[in-house]
């Protein structure tokens, strides 16, 4: 083997997966937050909307759940163009994304709200709690605090995800590096360093979501002592 | 400009065989590094456990795609040709493994701790262990999970349109450079990849109610 690595286009080009990076960072955020939002909300209406919703929720998640990401980025990109709707590649990206993420937290919010017992709804009812406190305060929190842990790897598997993006264009981390290794023609040492910057990226997510996760469930009581 | 025809969709039908081969062979190649990174996770000694769970996060923490691109350029390196299936394959079999390894070894731990001391006082050795008390046991726990991932093998083998492997997604992109009307075409693949992954998670769904019915 007499290949020689020469990682010395970075001097130069450092900037561009830097910019990159962020754009990842953007797109990822974006999409994680309002997917959360839209999974929430679907993982309410599942649980306890009617059957007509139910069903609809359902075959939704079932569809995006069973079908690459790729083929829903293209369906978003240039399906949705082919129709009159034309919209960026990055506002197809953060759709797409969206989408996808609504899906997977659906199915996992619905796992944490379905743990919530009846009898906390009925003390909440009991207390005076308004039907949006009770939603807020005895229905979300406690269900999210439980499947955080699955969440949160979720969130960090559509950060990774999000690669994909560069097939329809959007500059991000990934096609960023096609872009230099094209000019640079130092393929395997492009990529070689795209994937360590995903590895800092996803220790970065996880280390955020710890932080996030410490913030929102702080008051941790142990069973049998008093408040 | 064509007109989208039967042809076409027979075109993506074949293009869906080489979709069902790629994720075999990712599932077949992902079991056997899988059972043992599983194996090396739960072993006594601890350089394995570390090494084992230093690969499963070097997989979980980057992206497929960067894993099929670094497969595809690096035969290149090593002097071999270019050939998509084999990188595709390659890269498919890495992550696999990776995932199932960590899968399996949480079922593996899923075998209590007193079958492991009932073997012991019988006088078993570790091999005999696994082979006739804790893998079989084991085995029955990860069916439903390992069903499950197989979904995401068989959704991620689009990626290997983007190294040029010709499947099912980049059947798609070929048929839609040629008649231009791409929601149709991309459903109707979605449609495909549906109706091959449907049938799995409905039965990973089945296969798990079906275990915990016992309990």
């Amino acid at each position: 083997m007499s290949y020689k690595f020469d990682f010395a286009f970075m001097a130069d080009r450092w900037p561009d997966f830097v910019a990159g990076a962020w754009l990842t960072i953007q797109l990822t955020v974006l999409a994680i937050a309002l997917g959360f939002a839209l999974g929430t909300v679907c993982a309410l209406a599942r649980v306890y909307g009617g059957p007509v919703l139910r069903r609809l929720v359902g075959a939704y998640v079932e569809a995006i759940r069973n079908t690459p990401l790729l083929i829903q980025i293209f369906i978003v990109y240039f399906g949705l163009s082919s129709l009159g709707l034309k919209l960026s590649a990055d506002v197809s990206a953060v759709i797409a994304l969206t989408v996808n993420m609504g899906a997977y937290s659906t199915e996992i919010m619905r796992a944490g709200i379905q743990s919530i017992q009846r009898t906390q709804l009925e003390a909440a009812d009991c207390l005076g709690l308004t039907r949006l406190q009770t939603i807020l305060h005895v229905v979300l929190l406690p269900a999210m605090e439980r499947v955080y842990p699955a969440l949160s790897s979720q969130f960090v598997l559509l950060m990774l995800a999000s690669s994909i993006t560069s097939q329809i264009s959007v500059e991000e981390l990934t096609a960023t590096a096609s872009l230099v290794q094209s000019d640079t023609y130092r393929s395997f040492e492009v990529y070689l360093i795209v994937a360590v910057a995903y590895l800092a990226l996803s220790a970065l997510y996880r280390f955020s979501f710890w932080l996030i996760g410490r913030g929102l469930f702080a008051r941790k009581r142990r069973l049998g002592t008093s408040l | 400009m064509n007109q989208l025809g039967t042809n076409h969709l027979l075109y993506l039908l074949i293009a869906a065989q080489w979709t069902v081969v790629l994720s075999l062979i990712a599932f077949a190649g992902g079991s056997v590094l899988g059972l043992a990174i599983a194996l090396m996770r739960v072993s006594k000694l601890g350089v394995l456990r570390s090494l084992a769970s230093g690969y499963i996060q070097l997989i979980q923490g980057t992206p497929l795609l960067i894993l099929l691109f670094l497969s595809y350029f690096g035969l290149g390196i090593i002097g071999l040709k270019l050939v998509p299936l084999v990188a595709a394959g390659i890269s498919l079999t890495l992550y696999a493994g990776a995932f199932l390894g960590e899968i399996w070894r949480g079922c593996i731990e899923a075998v209590p701790k007193t079958q492991w001391e009932a073997s012991d006082c019988l006088g078993l050795n570790r091999a005999q262990q696994y082979a006739y008390v804790v893998l079989p046991q084991a085995v029955r726990i990860a069916i439903p999970p390992t069903v499950g991932f197989m979904v995401q093998i068989v959704k991620n083998t689009s990626l290997a349109s983007v190294i040029g492997f010709v499947e099912l997604a980049r059947a798609g992109q070929i048929v839609n450079n040629s008649t231009f009307e791409p929601f149709v075409i991309f459903s109707c693949v979605a449609a495909i990849y549906f109706a091959l992954c449907y049938p799995l998670s409905v039965a990973s769904r089945y296969l798990e109610r079906k275990a915990n019915a016992g309990r």
